[in-house]
């Protein structure tokens, strides 16, 4: 179940324009993707923090989210030291950690999590329609937008679906094997699922043209963001240009 | 029936209207007729597969007609652009609850309708409002739509075709699925609402109780059917509605 715990706080940031929201959740997204220089990352994943301590996101859900990325991060940490060549730093064994390996774990630790957390943060605290109406606003093509509202509303059917084949199959003695049997019915459940979801698709849409659609949304949410948004730019601008200035004098690409 | 003097408008008029799915030689409809006045409730009661369904989606303008003309309010309608106006004044609620409801959250489900109809999203959140009120739905508004129960996912569905304030509702198999004590919800709100309907249904019970006259379907057409008398059961125990005989076991 997807559930928006985030998104019905009352902070300051759940406040603000959503656009805006989005708009800089990209940007910074993008500056911290392509930052370098360790210190500076870990200056970004500082600011993030600070950022969800502003939105007063509970504590819990925040590293249940985290945690999911933490495992795949937890994958390149064991994979990374140990195949990527360069200096060595450690030698344990037949094993040998090398440094750009580990320096490469690291940047990629402290980016996943500073954009997990802006994220969270910006994004994550509207709820999902307003994500789509906002998207829309910003010039996102309306069908995008239209297949994130239409799939958030649609993926538990279809899920639901799913079981009811699974079922199926299951109270009729199946078991799976490594056989061509097992192969052809799961191709069939496929099959069925992808069926009965384009069928169910023409329905709603169907039942939208009966409720006067004509490929346009309309938003409900019509409430004023707060007179906040300009502090909030100057904010974010701060950030973007300290942590790209400081990249480039750490770096002493100005030197 | 309704003895008044003046003579009553035809709201819907359907004359031979022919359909057939494609691929399939045996026509779901062949030469229909249909009539429905201002005011009428009209109960339709046929097998499984006789074309109630797509009679509905056929009125709506949702499926093509082989041959045939369709009068809405007096109206000639063709064009997808005529079936635009139908759909402002007549409201169709579907078998299967889930198909209406796509949006996240009640509210907005609700007050889709009347955002396509023009509507400010103040006016529309309000009308939404009041529509619910008028269901004893408050409180629902910022429930989530896939996590309704089945009953109040259906009551939301008709939620969001009276929020739009049409003149006549299409209601496909209304009562399926839905348990005595949502069924009887069901039958008291159609009974207090002042619009035209067709009820398509299974259950002569509930017809009995929402409708004003029975129609049947067979081979594409549809036939008057007798007026329905309640179904008495043969074991003894005490009938809860008025205006029963005094003839009860």
């Amino acid at each position: 179940m997807i559930q928006e715990p985030f998104a019905n706080g009352q902070s300051w940031i759940h406040q603000l324009d959503p656009q805006k929201r989005i708009l800089f959740a990209v940007i910074i997204s993008c500056t911290i993707a392509f930052i370098q220089n360790i210190s500076v990352l870990a200056l970004a994943v500082f600011f993030a923090i600070t950022l969800v301590c502003m939105a007063r996101l509970p504590f819990n859900n925040v590293i249940k989210r985290l945690a999911v990325v933490l495992w795949f991060l937890l994958l390149v940490w064991i994979v990374m030291p140990l195949t990527f060549e360069g200096e060595i730093l450690y030698q344990i064994g037949p094993f040998a950690l090398s440094h750009p390996g580990i320096e490469l774990a690291a940047q990629m630790t402290l980016k996943s999590i500073a954009i997990l957390l802006i994220f969270m943060a910006l994004v994550a605290t509207m709820t999902i329609s307003v994500l789509g109406y906002s998207l829309s606003r910003l010039h996102v093509p309306d069908k995008l937008v239209y297949l994130l509202l239409m799939t958030y509303r649609y993926v538990f059917v279809i899920e639901d679906e799913y079981r009811r084949l699974q079922t199926a199959i299951k109270i009729r003695g199946f078991r799976s094997g490594t056989n061509l049997h097992s192969y052809k019915t799961y191709a069939y459940l496929a099959g069925m699922l992808f069926v009965r979801a384009s069928v169910r698709a023409e329905r709603v849409h169907q039942a939208m043209l009966c409720r006067g659609f004509n490929g346009k949304f309309y938003s409900l949410d019509d409430s004023p963001a707060n007179n906040q948004g300009r502090k909030f730019s100057a904010l974010m601008i701060a950030f973007i240009v300290g942590l790209v200035s400081m990249e480039f004098l750490l770096n002493g690409y100005l030197l | 029936m309704d003895t008044c003097c003046k003579k009553k408008e035809v709201i819907i008029q359907l004359e031979g209207i022919s359909f057939s799915y494609p691929g399939s030689s045996q026509p779901v409809l062949d030469k229909l007729n249909l009539k429905l006045y201002r005011g009428d409730r009209m109960g339709v009661v046929a097998p499984n597969g006789c074309g109630k369904t797509t009679l509905f989606n056929i009125i709506m303008g949702l499926f093509p007609t082989d041959n045939g003309s369709i009068e809405i309010f007096g109206q000639p309608v063709q064009s997808q652009k005529d079936f635009e106006m139908v759909r402002q004044k007549v409201g169709l609620l579907f078998q299967d609850s889930d198909d209406q409801l796509f949006s996240p959250t009640v509210l907005e489900d609700v007050a889709f309708g009347p955002l396509n109809l023009g509507y400010s999203p103040s006016e529309a959140k309000a009308m939404a409002i009041q529509t619910l009120q008028d269901l004893g739905l408050s409180g629902y508004e910022n429930r989530i739509t896939h996590r309704l129960s089945g009953g109040e996912k259906r009551m939301v569905a008709l939620a969001t075709i009276l929020s739009m304030q049409p003149e006549v509702l299409l209601l496909d198999e209304p009562n399926t699925g839905l348990d005595e004590k949502t069924k009887a919800r069901l039958v008291r709100i159609l009974n207090k609402l002042d619009l035209s309907y067709i009820v398509i249904s299974h259950e002569n019970d509930f017809l009995y109780e929402t409708t004003t006259s029975i129609f049947t379907m067979e081979n594409g057409k549809m036939f008057p059917g007798e007026k329905i008398h309640r179904h008495h059961h043969e074991h003894p125990h005490i009938h809860h509605h008025g205006g029963e005989p005094s003839t009860l076991h």
